[in-house]
């Protein structure tokens, strides 16, 4: 009798161990996910969609930083997507048995996990320096190398779960290599393909650290991809660390747009992952 | 030991050695598969049966390490021959697999698709196609209704069925099946060996089998295997009833395997 009320004794400590450390993580995330929408939402209003970022004391909105981070983005993951799945797709079908798939899979993974700071510099380096100013086109090199480690990733892992039975079947009927991929592998790891490109455009938006090397900032309206451009999480830290109320506000209402943006992102690419596996 | 090669010799199989890296998986095989007749391969898992099937249509060479040497000969050609082009090879020569395999597509494009790759139709002649390799598999009447959903939907008989019309729809001549009937219930079984029987009268057909009530139900000849050897190839009635190699005795009667 006795093993067992010791036993269930460990296992209540145990337990109670696994939900004090699982609501220790979540308080914080609550907190941090709370303030930022209490503090805010006090900002939002229509002037933060359609004003250019104030100067200090002025009235404004975001307009300029919310359409620079959408360019900048959307360009970024144009140029990485393709290059990604291109690799990726080498890696998974044409070169999975090559030693060159192993040698780039290494190094994409650390390029994956490489500080984005890092990029940045490099792209400080290779293109901000030679023209001799801040320009967008820099900024979405930055993004789109940040974009292709992930696509990358995504694309072998999805197409390599992919049934070789499948394969096989394709192949059985006469189809060549390049539709046996593109009609057959690409199309049942769809949901996948798609839910690896939602998440790289989730982890762009949210990237300061790369943008400040590249794109700069700028307090106008601007679609010059030859010159600085603004973009939220570039204005969110120029005006958290500035003394004035009111940028401090915007950088709050900043902050809880790209948190929603990248939070729908992933319940999207979640919901498509099981959308998948549910099949 | 080997059925004589004659007029009616779709494919023949002339000392093929088949190697998995270093590993040798096939020795010195020769058999031939006769026209619009039913080839069975037996023996126990592991004896080849599966790997001599894959060479028919090069399916080894989807994968690295994987090499035949030898013979083998359809309609008087080497298709070892590395001159010869696969695609073109796997459109004459067809495969039906363990494990029903239908694409993440709809019912008709299941089928469409194949037949887009060899030829360009008119909306109603593809329709025409569609239909007549549905109604090929036996299938027509349990998916009319449902064409434009998923293939995915269907139960695995179905499925299986599917994969048969498939095959038929790019009109091969030669349909190998590997385990057809597998991972399927006995009603579905029986469909697909009634199917296998109809198909003769079009196509010439392999199939490996573990079921040796199956290999006596739907084969002409049948070819037993044993470690990479062929023991003994001939007439089925005559094998079943009166083998003429002891290894052959012991395995159709459950000694071993």
């Amino acid at each position: 009798m006795s093993i067992y009320s010791s036993r269930r004794r460990t296992n209540f400590f145990a337990s109670s161990l696994c939900w004090g450390a699982a609501l220790f993580g979540l308080g914080w995330l609550l907190l941090i996910l709370g303030a930022l929408v209490v503090e805010g939402a006090k900002g939002l209003s229509p002037a933060v969609f359609t004003q250019m970022t104030p100067p200090p004391g002025g009235s404004g909105g975001l307009l300029n930083a919310i359409a620079g981070s959408l360019v900048m983005t959307l360009i970024g993951v144009a140029i990485g997507t393709p290059l990604g799945m291109l690799a990726g797709t080498y890696m998974a079908e044409y070169g999975r048995y090559s030693k060159l798939t192993v040698v780039v899979r290494f190094i994409n993974d650390v390029l994956l996990s490489a500080p984005s700071i890092v990029i940045g510099l490099f792209v400080y380096e290779i293109m901000v320096a030679p023209m001799g100013h801040f320009s967008a086109i820099s900024g979405t090199v930055a993004l789109a190398i940040l974009v292709i480690p992930v696509v990358v990733r995504t694309t072998e892992d999805m197409l390599l779960l992919v049934p070789g039975s499948l394969r096989e079947a394709a192949a059985a009927l006469g189809l060549p290599r390049s539709y046996v991929i593109t009609r057959v592998a690409y199309r049942a790891a769809k949901a996948g393909l798609i839910t690896g490109v939602l998440l790289a455009v989730a982890r762009v938006s949210g990237e300061t650290a790369p943008l400040l090397f590249t794109a700069l900032n700028n307090q106008f309206w601007s679609t010059d991809l030859n010159a600085p451009m603004a973009s939220l999480p570039a204005v969110i830290y120029q005006f958290a660390l500035s003394p004035y109320k009111d940028w401090q506000q915007l950088a709050w209402t900043g902050a809880l747009l790209v948190t929603a943006t990248v939070l729908a992102l992933s319940v999207a690419a979640r919901a498509l992952s099981s959308q998948r596996t549910s099949k | 030991m080997t059925v004589s090669p004659d007029s009616s010799t779709k494919v023949a199989v002339r000392g093929l050695d088949f190697y998995y890296g270093d590993t040798r998986a096939l020795n010195s095989i020769s058999l031939t598969l006769r026209a619009n007749k039913v080839t069975a391969f037996i023996g126990p898992s592991g004896c080849g049966k599966s790997t001599l099937l894959r060479v028919l249509n090069r399916m080894y060479d989807l994968y690295p390490k994987q090499r035949a040497e030898g013979e083998v000969i359809l309609d008087g050609e080497n298709i070892l021959d590395p001159r010869v082009d696969v695609n073109v090879l796997r459109s004459r020569v067809g495969m039906v697999f363990q494990k029903p395999t239908p694409f993440p597509m709809t019912i008709y494009e299941n089928i469409a698709f194949g037949i887009r790759l060899y030829e360009k139709l008119s909306k109603s002649a593809l329709d025409d196609r569609v239909e007549e390799a549905l109604r090929g598999a036996a299938l027509w009447g349990e998916v009319k209704d449902k064409l434009h959903t998923s293939g995915l939907g269907l139960s695995g008989g179905q499925q299986q069925r599917l994969c048969i019309a498939r095959t038929v729809a790019i009109h091969p001549e030669v349909i190998l099946f590997d385990e057809p009937c597998s991972a399927l219930d006995p009603i579905s079984t029986a469909k697909i060996e009634e199917l296998i029987d109809e198909l003769t009268e079009r196509y010439t057909l392999a199939i490996v089998t573990h079921n040796m009530q199956q290999a006596v139900r739907v084969s002409d000849y049948t070819a037993f295997m044993y470690l990479g050897d062929l023991v003994e190839f001939g007439d089925t009635d005559q094998m079943f009833t009166n083998p003429r190699e002891k290894k052959t005795q012991d395995y159709i009667t459950g000694r071993f395997g």
